[in-house]
């Protein structure tokens, strides 16, 4: 008999730093979000088809996402559903603004208390920050195991899930016990597309907030129907102490930012010979560029 | 990421027509599936949003993914084994990814399984699919079939076959024979209904048929003994699981490699009926070809903007004698006639959908209630102008297709005979388009009726009535002393013979077309600036092209026709 899973893909909206243009960055050094679009973070979207791709091998589980972040961050769910999650959950409240990646993992960990997936999974890292902290942090806060750098989940082998870890020198297998927390890894298969009778269907998918609001979609009646309806969560929906949320539950503080232009200040000629070669090896592991 | 929908603005232009409202409201009936489906739309923005955002998803795996594929999937091409087609990689991962996101099917009813799209933004997504890889655009474009079942096959049929194709099935449309190319009438392969059975059993041959390995195949066969033209003819559909067909040979051709052409060995195939006996040819596949057509109409304009854009990309990268080749008029020039005919052939290609959609849904509106009689005639008039148009559009976008990929290898000067660009395989690619499902000869043969009944005539003075913008009267002024050029130049032929009259046919249906193309353009011109430069050169060029038709034709005698039949009796001397 196959298991019926829960599982819960952790997901980001951030601003596509891929594509930078002039003014990506502010005077300040920080991020410009107006001027870059957002998007579904990328290896979050790798962690959402190996959600799916469980969902697929085992008939009847439940694929639903997380996120945290403004009322606009709905799209993330949205996007989801017309990949082929089941829903998700909006973590949204003003007392969540500013939040570092401890005070992140702190939220979502209250969010995932209440959910009880039994799978977790997220992409490695974000675009934006690219800390590769909060996957990790999760699991600790929840006390469960984890499995980093992901590349492909396997399947159960007695009870224990098999998941394959790109590492910088090969593959590795691991097995896990569950409930336990993946974060995954670029090189992983990417996402199938939206589907098109998805995307019909839960287009009108909103969260109350977007109701009010209801620029999203005018011609539409003023209330949708509650099975497309969007759970936003605050901070009172998921408990836990408030000085450990947002800004004040954030450690973190930048001193400074620095613009840094790379240039090649000195060169060095080598032959094509076997010695040369070896020397510049050596070198470069000595100190530390490669190895 | 690279959308294909999203970098085009010319398409989305084409939701704003104002017979949009009319069509989705028929395709639709009356938004009655809404509550009964849960992706039904409930009212018209809801419907062209869906259309919106689904061609975002097709533009977005046609830029990220079927594009990508395309060039590997020309070299590798499809492989031949043990009577048995597997397609080239990438051709199997643009298929599965289609698959994935529900693009099979797009204007089947939801009840099969479909989308319910209207004509629209079904030709869209096949013109944009063809921009990316013109060869799998003709892969995806077979679904055309399971239109022909819904429309003219038996509910059990329909039942069996038609859920499966938002699955990902694949079809394949076999007509051509051995000696049945141009001619269909000539079709030998033999159908014989075995009582006991209760099957049809195909066997014969069938040559040069697209995507011949596929799941589903719709066959034209000789049903009637004894009979030798297209009055013994009867379609059938045949399940590959039901065995009975091998591929024999998958032919090297010059363009569209990626997509497999097949000669198949029918030994006993079962097979079902489609619709009645003796039809086969002089009802279904006649409107199979119409759909066909529309479908090379709309490849032929995704090669166009395929091969406008990597001209344009070139011209601007390319420097030579200290400037980038696009600052030259003789480039410029180039340039600008691909974007006219490209922009021309694109608005050709959705008026005649526009008419297709709406004829079609009144059919369909018909099975379910009585039309009014202003509703029968209405639809009468879209099936006259869809049957005028088509092909028009065939003839014209294929012959422009060429013509652009040509202009666009020649802007690439050495580079583009390299195959080092994307160019040399879009025209090697187009120039099919001219050829198959009717040559351009044959679509003159369609269209000349148009000519001499007076039907194009008809749609110059409908359009001619639509008011313009003031600045655009000269163009319409030039566009009315061309009408009447041109029906001077239909009286010309008043009281000739048919030879005389077929070996002028070619001038005048493109005479009709450059002026049908160009009010067109100038009525787009009206609701949005950006197709003016457009209009402007592709009216003068028009008038240009017209003149130079109206004096050959003028000034013809029937003299100088002898010595055009002085090469019939010319031969290759034997070596």
């Amino acid at each position: 008999m196959t298991k019926k899973l829960k599982i819960v893909v952790l997901a980001k909206q951030v601003p596509d730093t891929r594509n930078v243009g002039k003014n990506a960055m502010k005077e300040d050094g920080t991020v410009n979000r107006a001027a870059l679009p957002a998007i579904f973070n990328p290896e979050d979207m790798n962690a959402l088809e190996q959600a799916l791709r469980l969902k697929d091998s085992h008939p009847g589980s439940v694929v639903l996402l997380l996120t945290m972040g403004p009322a606009r961050a709905a799209e993330i769910i949205r996007e989801g559903y017309y990949r082929g999650a089941d829903g998700g959950v909006l973590l949204t409240d003003r007392k969540f603004a500013g939040a570092d990646t401890l005070a992140t993992s702190y939220a979502l960990a209250m969010a995932l208390k209440k959910m009880q997936p039994d799978i977790i999974i997220a992409g490695r890292q974000a675009i934006d920050g690219d800390t590769a902290q909060v996957g990790p942090q999760v699991a600790e806060k929840l006390s469960l195991p984890q499995v980093t750098y992901a590349e492909d989940i396997v399947g159960f082998e007695k009870n224990r899930l098999v998941v394959k870890r790109r590492l910088e020198r090969g593959v590795e297998s691991v097995r896990t016990p569950l409930p336990v927390v993946i974060t995954v890894h670029a090189t992983a298969p990417e996402c199938r597309p939206r589907n098109a009778k998805q995307l019909m269907r839960f287009k009108h998918a909103r969260t109350l907030t977007e109701e009010q609001d209801n620029e999203h979609n005018s011609y539409l009646p003023l209330v949708s129907p509650e099975s497309l309806r969007i759970p936003e969560w605050s901070v009172a929906d998921v408990g836990g102490e408030e000085s450990h949320y947002g800004l004040s539950g954030s450690p973190t503080k930048v001193k400074k930012i620095e613009n840094i232009v790379f240039q090649a200040k000195e060169s060095k000629r080598l032959t094509s010979s076997f010695e040369e070669i070896d020397m510049l090896m050596s070198e470069l592991i000595s100190s530390h560029t490669i190895g | 990421m690279a959308n294909f929908y999203k970098d085009n603005r010319d398409l989305k232009f084409q939701f704003n027509h104002p017979l949009m409202s009319k069509i989705v409201r028929l395709k639709e009936q009356d938004f009655k599936d809404s509550g009964n489906f849960d992706y039904a739309p409930c009212n018209f923005e809801d419907t062209v949003d869906s259309y919106d955002k689904v061609m975002e998803i097709l533009g977005e795996i046609c830029g990220e993914t079927i594009a990508s594929n395309a060039e590997e999937v020309d070299k590798h091409g499809p492989h031949h084994e043990n009577g048995r087609v597997t397609y080239a990689p990438g051709t199997q991962k643009n298929q599965d990814t289609l698959t994935q996101a529900g693009l099979y099917g797009m204007s089947l009813p939801r009840e099969f399984g479909g989308l319910n799209f209207s004509m629209v933004p079904y030709v869209m997504a096949a013109e944009i699919v063809a921009r990316a890889d013109a060869g799998f655009a003709n892969i995806w474009g077979l679904q055309d079939c399971a239109e022909t079942i819904h429309e003219f096959g038996s509910d059990e049929i329909k039942q069996e076959f038609l859920p499966r194709i938002n699955l990902g099935e694949t079809c394949s449309m076999d007509l051509t024979e051995p000696d049945a190319g141009s001619d269909l009438q000539a079709v030998m392969l033999r159908a014989s209904y075995n009582e006991t059975a209760g099957m049809w059993y195909l066997n014969g041959v069938k040559r040069f048929i697209t995507n011949g390995d596929a799941q589903i195949k719709l066959v034209l066969a000789r049903s009637e003994e004894n009979t030798t033209d297209g009055r013994g003819l009867s379609y059938f559909v045949h399940d590959q699981a039901w065995g009975g067909v091998t591929v024999r040979r998958i032919e090297n051709k010059l363009g569209i490699k990626g997509s497999p052409t097949c000669e198949l060995v029918f030994n006993n195939a079962p097979a079902k009926i489609v619709g009645e006996r003796r039809m086969g040819l002089i009802k279904y596949v006649m409107s199979l070809m119409n759909g066909a057509r529309l479908g090379v109409g709309a490849q032929s304009v995704g090669i166009s903007e395929a091969a406008y854009r990597e001209a344009l990309k070139y011209a601007h990268e390319r420097a030579q004698f200290g400037k980038p080749i696009i600052q030259f008029p003789a480039v410029y020039e180039m340039l600008a006639v691909i974007k006219a005919k490209l922009q021309a052939s694109r608005a050709l290609l959705y008026e005649t959908t526009r008419f297709v959609d709406l004829y079609k849904a009144y059919g369909f509106v018909g099975e379910s209630r009585k039309l009014t009689p202003e509703e029968r005639t209405e639809s009468k008039l879209y099936q006259k102008q869809a049957d005028m148009l088509t092909p028009m559009l065939k003839l014209m976008a294929s012959e422009y297709s060429n013509q652009n990929a040509y202009d666009s290898l020649q802007i690439h000067g050495g580079s583009g005979f390299m195959k080092d660009y994307p160019i040399e395989r879009l025209f090697r690619d187009a120039r099919i388009t001219t050829i198959y499902e009717g040559t351009s000869q044959l679509q003159v043969v369609a269209a000349q009726r148009y000519v001499t009944n007076g039907g194009y005539l008809a749609l110059m003075r409908e359009y001619e009535k639509i008011p313009l913008k003031a600045e655009h009267e000269l163009l319409k002024k030039i566009l009315i002393e061309m009408t009447l050029q041109y029906e001077k130049s239909v009286e010309l032929l008043a009281g000739k013979d048919n030879d005389y009259i077929d070996f002028h046919a070619r001038r005048l249906v493109e005479m009709a077309s450059h002026i049908i193309m160009s009010y067109l353009l100038i009525i787009d011109s009206q609701t949005d600036d950006s197709f003016e430069n457009s209009a402007q050169i592709f009216i003068n060029k028009s008038r240009a092209w017209n003149n130079e038709r109206y004096t050959y034709l003028k000034d013809f005698s029937p003299f100088q026709l002898s010595s055009f039949l002085a090469v019939k009796e010319e031969r290759v001397p034997e070596a």
